[in-house]
């Protein structure tokens, strides 16, 4: 997979791509491209700390009097309201605000008084281990089914994919995860109805963060497949959207690249079909799936809000759920940082493996 | 003429159309073509969670409610806030990307950076976090949606806006002194339409699939307001007997998304001719 994505050298086919080898970039300009897109990050950060910050306290609802109760005294809602920097005016609290995210600090919850950041960064791992998870079983069953859509173009297989790929991009995911659950979970007992782990085995040893990875680095078998059973249907569940727009976008670029005329050349000259779809055609075909990898990655974060809620999986989504169900601000606007953050991050990555990956970009770097 | 066209070329486009119109009809007709509008509302504990039978068809809710008539009046609440979502986030993503496609310079460096910054925010958890500050109602939902939805308007207007406008014609009316106002309102809009239509006819979809996750999550419409995310939600407690009141709700928001998808995916087909060739 590796090879096949970062690029091997084939010296007889190297003229037959139709595109512009450029010459390789040196290790230093890598450098400077990654420096100049991470700085590039930062105002973009900035509006969005902004932007949160004013559609939360724009809004006419009051933290405070809903955490201290019907039944708090004027004076202990004003003790409240000082102790959280609430009683300040607005552009002051952003202004301190913004200082303490310069300092590593997102603030306390108003809620379990608990820094924001130790709250979130304790939760990340079970997202992102959801997360991507379901992206490599997206990419895995997308681009396969596209792959076969295109091939078999037109055919009874090319119009089931058609119809799979526009009913998961039509389709509910909280309902699926209930109809799963209920399917799964209640009737067959196959599965957990919640949860990630089993709370009666002791759990592998932090190492990553990803309990899948992390039982095999233990070599416990049992733990890998409680971790295992309890991420398949939250990760089929988010899984299903994306399957569908990497199907579609797999489809219409192999399409595309089987009309080149080194795709011609390539069967003529006698290379056996399935070597030159799987390898070749692919590899010139994946370009714009792999522009969608970022989106999607923003739509998963997106999806695996509700995903995480239905199925109680301990991640920052239903983190920011239960957040906004306790109108507690600094956690809320704490998870959007993070999300834009790594969604910031995620971007340059898609870019630099697109780079990678098609050499025609490297020009633009 | 174009209209029939368009059908007889595409099946998957006709069948969508036919979601389309008939889940329309339903909305606007709901209150009047429910089997028996008391049964939607009244409780009736006697018959509550009652399987699909000849008098209830897809069975009742725990409150003796009939699941199929809240479903046909759920349908106006549904469709209504997606089309004005994507009504407001229409007009004012469009105008943001066509100005700053049109422009160029500073201006559209600073408008093309808020729309950015509004994409880069998680849209869900905005969109919950506003509902839950303005109190649940489809009001609430409305503002939500729109304010992270218009970006994906702007991105496309300015995209396509710049294609146009580098256009001879574009030079030819400026240089003959026709206003911006001009060019932009009667030259680059009837250009740039077909596109924005077809985005706005998969953000229906879209919105529909999003504002049911908002009220699954308790903050759309208020009860006893028919709603089918609300339905989702209320039906987890009696699961796995009561699996009627989970599994209709979620068909019915599946056949008019699909329906919106469809529809916008043929009408695509049916604009961009260069992807009429490759599918």
């Amino acid at each position: 997979m590796a090879t096949f994505l970062f690029g091997e050298r084939w010296p007889c086919f190297s003229r037959l791509r139709d595109v512009t080898v450029l010459p390789d970039l040196g290790y230093g300009s890598m450098v400077r491209y990654i420096a100049v897109r991470l700085l590039s990050l930062i105002p973009s950060l900035f509006g969005l700390i902004l932007l949160t910050f004013i559609m939360l306290h724009a809004v006419p609802a009051d933290p405070v009097t809903s955490l201290a109760g019907e039944n708090a005294s004027p004076e202990q809602v004003a003790e409240l309201r000082a102790r959280f920097g609430l009683d300040k005016p607005l552009v002051e609290q952003f202004g301190i605000y913004v200082w303490q995210i310069l300092q590593g600090d997102l603030g306390n919850s108003i809620f379990s008084n608990r820094p924001v950041l130790e709250e979130i960064l304790a939760r990340l791992p079970a997202t992102l281990e959801l997360i991507t998870f379901a992206l490599v079983l997206a990419a895995f069953v997308g681009i396969t089914l596209g792959t076969i859509a295109a091939v078999r173009h037109n055919g009874p297989i090319d119009n089931i994919v058609r119809a799979v790929t526009i009913s998961g991009l039509a389709i509910a995911t909280f309902w699926v995860a209930i109809i799963l659950q209920m399917v799964f979970s209640m009737e067959l007992n196959w599965l957990p109805l919640r949860g990630r782990f089993d709370v009666a085995y002791p759990a592998p040893p932090l190492i990553t963060g990803f309990l899948l990875i992390d039982s095999l680095l233990a070599l416990d078998l049992t733990a890998f497949g409680i971790a295992a059973q309890h991420l398949a249907m939250p990760m089929i569940t988010l899984a299903i959207p994306a399957i569908a727009t990497i199907a579609r976008f797999t489809r219409s670029g192999v399409l595309e690249t089987m009309q080149k005329e080194f795709v011609d050349y390539a069967s003529a000259v006698g290379y056996r079909r399935n070597r030159l779809i799987w390898i070749y055609v692919l590899k010139n075909s994946l370009s714009v799936v792999i522009m969608q990898l970022g989106l999607l990655f923003g739509a998963l974060i997106g999806g695996a809000v509700a995903i995480e809620a239905i199925f109680d999986w301990p991640g920052i989504g239903s983190y920011a759920v239960n957040a906004i169900l306790n109108f507690d601000y600094k956690a809320v606007l704490g998870v959007t940082i993070i999300i834009g953050i790594i969604y910031g991050i995620v971007n340059i990555i898609v870019d630099i493996i697109h780079a990678f990956v098609d050499p025609r970009l490297r020009e633009g770097i | 003429m174009l209209i029939k066209d368009f059908l007889s070329r595409n099946s998957a486009g006709m069948i969508g159309a036919v979601l389309v119109v008939l889940a329309c009809l339903v909305g606007i007709s709901g209150p009047w073509i429910v089997p028996d509008p008391d049964a939607a509302f009244q409780t009736d504990i006697v018959n509550r969670l009652r399987p699909p039978s000849m008098e209830a068809w897809m069975g009742t809710d725990h409150l003796g409610r009939d699941v199929f008539s809240r479903i046909i009046l759920g349908t106006r609440g549904a469709l209504g806030v997606a089309f004005i979502v994507v009504a407001a986030s229409m007009i004012l993503g469009v105008t943001v990307g066509t100005i700053a496609g049109y422009e160029g310079g500073v201006l559209s460096a600073i408008l093309m950076r808020i729309t950015d910054v509004f994409l880069a925010v998680p849209q869900l958890i905005l969109a919950l976090a506003l509902a839950q500050l303005l109190k649940p109602s489809y009001l609430t939902v409305v503002v939500a949606l729109s304010l992270t939805y218009w970006p994906f308007f702007a991105r496309t207007a300015y995209a396509e806006t710049k294609r146009i406008a580098s256009g001879l014609f574009v030079e030819a009316l400026f240089s003959i002194g026709a206003s911006r106002r001009r060019i932009l309102c009667y030259h680059v809009l009837p250009n740039i339409a077909p596109a924005i239509i077809v985005r706005a006819t998969i953000g229906i979809g879209f919105v529909i699939l999003t504002a049911a996750v908002l009220s699954f999550l308790g903050m759309g419409a208020p009860p006893p307001t028919p709603d089918w995310g609300v339905a989702v939600a209320e039906s987890r407690q009696f699961l796995p007997e009561a699996w009627w009141f989970a599994l209709f709700p979620g068909i019915a928001i599946y056949l008019v998304v699909l329906g919106f998808n469809l529809l916008g995916d043929a009408l695509r087909d049916f604009v961009d001719p260069r992807i009429r060739r490759s599918s």
